[in-house]
């Protein structure tokens, strides 16, 4: 079960079929406390690199993008009812965003693996 | 050192509630008798409850504002580096003949022939902003930048309906360094956004345009110089290669302050550009507003232009100017106004102000505002550059000029655990608006300062040294001066999180903001 990574800053996980997407603890200190975040509809379909979501801190506003492509199966539901702090506190755990059932698992192969992801961070 | 007082005062520095927890609805400072024999007309739609709005006699009620007035930053009091806003001084000439009657007291009903000098006023402003900016038609009625933004928006896609288009491209390409109003207007103007990512100069590039073209661009949404200061070199390029993509080029004017007298817009293939008057031509901004942002339209959208428009009418051997209500009586002129930007004409007040400066300024003086507005954000450049980062200044030893707001980031002084936020906070303390934070996105951490030409190098400096000042003592590792500030203000640190998170809105009785700001204020 490992995790992937998009240059984006968002991470996608399979568990069973489906895949489970969030932001990156990177990305969530980087935004701040998140005071909004808008998850989009079970059902939408999104292809890879569309905006999906949307998170907002004090300091900003920043596009989720959809990591691969694919249905959305579900949201988180803390989130869904404003419990905007569990992007802060775990944004690789609990606070993920939605779950993707993918039409292509190629694509995930393509992303970045941690190792590769902690190496893109350091050099931003 | 901080004491507390009895009465929540600091000196001179007055405390203030909100007015509601203060008054009382049974006070009232006038005393009229109850009117008699007017039978009332409400029927059944009388009020039962009270209003509850609190009542005040006429010295509490100016004290309660003067107080509020006091708390209030101001460009009169001193330099406001807000990046992206141009907060140059308001001239007093400007004040003074915006309150001449036959400007200040006039109404928009009342007949033309009695308003012709306010229409000359107009006229005159028309014919001026259309001659700086190149462009030969301009709409004066919107009331803002993002106001000029819509009406711009709305006239491309008059011209892209006119052409039976209307349906087919719908896509606005925005940069990634835009200002946020700028794809909001696009989606507003019923508009899809495709973003152009940004590059590591900071600068929008002709390649990632061309990239994006297609059958379905309806236009470009850029700003020059754009939110990093800088000016973009390939705008001409750009511009031609919308056109020949079949879309319009929409510029915003908020920077406008760099380039004017120095660069027509319609020189560089502008189709459409809101001109702020409450930024380049020095009418009050930052909640002494109103604002207006007048927006000037290329040959190929003039005729969309909204009503009313200014237009001459002879007739005896008269001349007069009368507002064209109507698409009517626009009839034979080819015009097809889109529709209407607002009730009347837009910002009389500001349009005589805006004139007052231009005038007084003339084209060399105007030329001169571009350039002292440049040159004064390379001077902070130069003074902060060995203090601060600056993304797009250029390496160590080299100066990589900016236009006219100068951008720095925390990356410097993150390290040593002073953040962006806490140098805007600090600042307070030394009695400075802070500069603008965190915008524009494309930077981390980002500081943007414009300080304008209206700053004289004294000013400059005693703000140079105060940056200077702070960045040593992050280097002397006083980190606690920072997370503390600010220690100074009338309130101390706001809870930005909670107050995003559980807004409000609205004062309702029972609520105790007076309690809140005794906390925040400890």
């Amino acid at each position: 079960m490992t995790t992937r990574y998009t240059k984006d800053h968002e991470w996608v996980r399979m568990e069973g079929d489906v895949a489970v997407v969030g932001i990156t603890t990177y990305a969530a200190e980087q935004l701040g406390d998140v005071v909004y975040a808008e998850l989009p509809a079970e059902g939408a379909t999104f292809a890879q690199g569309a905006d999906m979501a949307v998170v907002e801190s004090a300091k900003t506003a920043s596009d989720v993008y959809a990591p691969i492509s694919g249905v959305i199966a579900g949201a988180n539901d803390a989130i869904k009812n404003e419990k905007w702090e569990i992007i802060n506190h775990s944004p690789q755990g609990e606070g993920w965003f939605v779950k993707i059932r993918p039409s292509n698992k190629a694509e995930l192969d393509a992303l970045m693996d941690e190792a590769a992801y902690a190496n893109y961070v350091k050099g931003l | 050192m901080i004491t507390q007082t009895t009465s929540g005062n600091r000196g001179l520095l007055q405390a203030e509630p909100l007015i509601f927890e203060t008054g009382h609805a049974t006070g009232t400072g006038v005393d009229l008798p109850a009117p008699k024999g007017t039978a009332n007309k409400l029927g059944g739609l009388a009020r039962k409850a009270a209003l509850d709005l609190p009542g005040f006699s006429e010295p509490e009620t100016m004290r309660h504002f003067v107080r509020l007035s006091q708390k209030n930053y101001a460009i009169d009091l001193g330099l406001f580096p807000l990046g992206s806003c141009t907060m140059k001084h308001n001239p007093r000439l400007n004040e003074r003949t915006a309150r001449f009657e036959g400007f200040a007291d006039i109404h928009p009903l009342q007949p033309t022939a009695t308003i012709q000098g306010a229409l000359e006023v107009m006229d005159e402003l028309a014919h001026w902003l259309c001659t700086l900016s190149g462009m030969p038609a301009v709409a004066l009625s919107p009331k803002a930048g993002a106001h000029g933004e819509m009406c711009g928006m709305l006239a491309i896609k008059a011209a892209l309906e006119a052409r039976g288009e209307g349906q087919t491209r719908k896509r606005v390409l925005v940069p990634e360094s835009a200002h946020g109003t700028n794809p909001a207007t696009a989606v507003a103007a019923g508009f899809i956004v495709d973003e152009i990512p940004a590059r590591d100069d900071g600068r929008v590039h002709l390649d990632d345009v061309v990239a994006k073209l297609g059958s379905d661009v309806a236009g470009i949404m850029m700003t020059n110089p754009n939110t990093c200061g800088l000016f973009e070199p390939e705008i001409k390029r750009i511009a031609d290669a919308i056109h020949e993509a079949g879309g319009y080029f929409y510029c915003d004017g908020a920077n406008y302050n760099a380039i004017v007298g120095r660069v027509r817009p319609g020189d560089l293939g502008v189709d459409a550009m809101h001109i702020n008057l409450h930024k380049t031509f020095s009418t009050p901004h930052g909640g002494g507003g109103p604002g207006a942002g007048p927006t000037v339209l290329s040959a190929a959208l003039a005729p969309y232009a909204p009503l009313p428009q200014i237009v001459i009418e002879k007739s005896g051997g008269v001349r007069q100017l009368v507002f064209a209500e109507h698409e009517a009586e626009l009839a034979g002129t080819g015009r097809k106004p889109f529709g209407r930007m607002c009730a009347f004409h837009g910002q009389m007040g500001m349009f005589t102000r805006a004139l007052t400066y231009m005038l007084s300024h003339g084209s060399d003086g105007l030329r001169q505002v571009a350039e002292d507005a440049v040159l004064n954000a390379n001077y902070l450049l130069a003074r902060l550059k060995p203090h601060f980062n600056a993304p797009f200044g250029g390496p160590k030893n080299e100066h990589a000029p900016c236009m006219h707001e100068v951008l720095f980031d925390d990356s410097s002084i993150k390290p040593k655990g002073v953040e962006t936020i806490d140098m805007a906070k600090a600042l307070l303390d030394e009695g400075y608006h802070p500069f603008t934070t965190y915008f524009p996105l494309v930077v981390h951490g980002a500081m943007l300062i414009e300080p304008t030409e209206t700053e004289p190098k004294r000013e400059l400096d005693r703000f140079a040294d105060v940056m200077i000042a702070l960045a040593e003592r992050v280097n002397a590792g006083d980190v606690e001066h920072f997370k503390q500030a600010p220690r100074l203000a009338p309130m101390r640190r706001l809870d930005d999180t909670r107050a995003a998170r559980q807004p409000k809105l609205r004062w309702r009785r029972g609520d105790n903001g007076a309690e809140a700001a005794k906390h925040a204020a400890e």
